[in-house]
């Protein structure tokens, strides 16, 4: 049986609670929303591109813990990357969470490491990867609203 | 901050005056008995979907293992008990809701397919380019879509009659909604998200002064309440056979027969038929008119055995219960500090839905579910009555007649260890 603590770790409650880059960037960013119309869970992904490098990076929304510290860590790891980091990132944390790597593979995740006991928590693993998803969507300048369905 | 009305903590196990023992009913659960992450279940889910009697169980197994066949077919003998059962769940169906004749009772695989065959024959016969339909602020959305669906095909309008902070459904707003161009009214009996009961006699008695007819949603009453539709006077009643401890797949749409035999058919095929040519085709009477296609011969005779069921144990027996019940969770969980409890109507029936201030539902849904505890955590495909409250979700738990004060005891403990937990 999965432990609870395995998905709250300490560093998620952390950020749960006091969300980094929580705040909406200015007219001259790109934005997305994201949607998880299963619980309710809404995001807005707001970026600042300076030429392929991500100069600023921010987020708004209401949702569960694991979403808001999913969002809140993802935006301290993706400022000063360029997009093609980003979307390599996105895809090694998806392969974590949707447990097609297993850990030992060592997917170099960082910090991010801490959401890999959300792979436990099949229900949940849309809850972490709703924010990479608006990202995405952001990057790409997508206008329709993401949805995890 | 806490909105419930604190109640003495009455305990609600005891055996009523009715004879009702919820420890004997239990017994007739198999699925009771499962452990979840090593607990034992406390399935408060029964909004969603409630658990299933092993007489319910016995009943499809014995039909599959003895008398499958097609039905209103064969002479051979097979067929001929399998329809016998088949029509015998029909007047069971007809007894339960106290509908005039069995024609009056079709099935449908569920609620939503019922209000759909309402809305694609009745609906698109009647509704025309800038008619309207009448709903509520707290309908699920297979009360809201199907209706769109039409007033977009036909250039209609859709009204939506509002609820109080309660969730109470304001009448005098809804009265004043009914206009002339109104072609039907379409409302729940009690709300999935919110617990109210609705006070269906009486639009029914306003909407048909203006000669207007009534839909009703039963698909949380039908477990709850006793419903009788000759009382109610409503024109169409529907329920889904899985929420009142039947199987899945199954449900039952009841309309006057005048009605039903004045609406076009729906589907086209096997049974709805008397006969056949390449040039016309000459439809069977009702019931069978809307019911065509081999039916879920298995999930009729199940939903016959769960309402035998229910008829044993007296739908009265159980309101009385659950209606204990759900004061007891009211007091209980209403008294926890951080938890707002989502509709606070003076007539409720078995949903208790709440927030918590910083804990998300979906949050508490995890940690409740490793206690054991199963709850629905989301918007309960009710969104615009989320927004009417301005929350993304609730936690709702849902009660039926073989839960305990002390299963809402647990939930009680469970809320109090995620506040610790995540706190």
């Amino acid at each position: 049986m999965a432990d609870l603590r395995e998905m709250y770790q300490e560093a998620i409650l952390e950020h749960a609670k006091s969300p980094r880059n929580f705040r909406a960037l200015g007219a001259d960013s790109r934005k997305a929303e994201g949607f998880n119309p299963l619980c309710g869970d809404r995001c807005t992904v707001y970026l600042k591109l300076n030429g392929d490098v991500i100069e600023d990076v921010s987020f708004q929304g209401a949702g569960c813990a694991i979403s808001r510290a999913s969002a809140s860590m993802m935006t301290q790891t993706l400022k000063g990357k360029s997009s093609r980091e980003a979307e390599n990132l996105f895809e090694r944390f998806h392969r974590t969470l949707t447990g097609q790597d297993a850990l030992r593979d060592k997917p170099e995740l960082g910090k991010l490491e801490v959401f890999a006991g959300v792979s436990e928590f099949p229900a949940r693993v849309k809850c972490a990867t709703l924010p990479w998803h608006t990202f995405q969507a952001a990057l790409h300048g997508h206008d329709e609203p993401v949805t995890t369905e | 901050m806490s909105t419930g009305v604190l109640l003495p903590r009455v305990r609600c196990d005891a055996i009523g005056e009715s004879g009702f023992d919820v420890e004997t009913v239990r017994r007739d659960f198999p699925i009771l008995l499962e452990s979840v992450h090593g607990r034992p279940l406390v399935y408060l889910d029964n909004a969603a979907t409630s658990q299933k009697p092993d007489a319910v169980i016995d009943a499809i197994a014995d039909y599959y293992r003895r008398d499958n066949a097609n039905i209103h077919r064969g002479v051979h003998l097979l067929s001929q008990r399998a329809t016998g059962k088949y029509e015998q769940a029909r007047r069971l169906v007809q007894k339960f809701l106290n509908a005039r004749r069995t024609s009056e009772v079709v099935f449908v695989r569920g609620a939503t397919e019922a209000i759909n065959l309402v809305a694609q024959t009745y609906g698109r016969a009647h509704v025309g380019c800038g008619d309207e339909v009448l709903i509520t602020a707290m309908e699920h959305h297979s009360n809201i879509v199907p209706w769109q669906m039409l007033c977009q095909e036909k250039g209609a309008v859709l009204r939506v009659a509002p609820i109080n902070d309660a969730g109470e459904l304001l009448v005098g707003e809804l009265e004043k909604l009914l206009s002339p161009r109104t072609r039907i009214v379409s409302i729940t009996h009690l709300s999935n998200a919110l617990g109210s009961i609705v006070p269906v006699r009486e639009v029914v008695s306003l909407a048909h002064a203006r000669k207007i007819p009534v839909l009703v949603d039963g698909a949380q009453a039908a477990p709850h309440l006793p419903v009788d539709v000759q009382a109610l006077d409503c024109d169409f009643y529907v329920f889904s056979g899985h929420k009142v401890y039947g199987p899945t797949g199954i449900g039952v749409l009841y309309g006057k027969a005048e009605l039903l035999e004045s609406m076009p058919p729906w589907q086209g095929g096997g049974d709805m038929i008397s006969s056949v040519t390449f040039e016309k085709t000459r439809y069977n009477k009702v019931p069978y008119k809307f019911e065509a296609g081999t039916p879920d011969i298995a999930g009729v005779i199940g939903l016959g055995a769960a309402i035998a069921y229910v008829n044993r144990i007296g739908l009265n027996a159980i309101a009385e219960h659950e209606d204990r019940l759900l004061k007891y969770a009211t007091g209980r969980i209403g008294s926890i500090g951080g938890v707002r409890l989502i509709g606070t109507a003076a007539k409720k029936a078995g949903v208790l839905s709440f927030a918590m201030d910083h804990i998300h539902p979906h949050d508490l849904g995890s940690i409740l579910d490793h206690e054991g505890i199963a709850v629905r955590t989301g918007h309960h495909c009710a969104q615009p009555v989320m927004d009417r409250f301005k929350i993304p979700a609730t936690v709702r738990a849902s009660f039926a007649l073989y839960n305990t004060a002390r299963e809402i005891d647990a939930l009680a403990e469970g809320i109090e260890k995620a506040k610790r937990f995540l706190g």
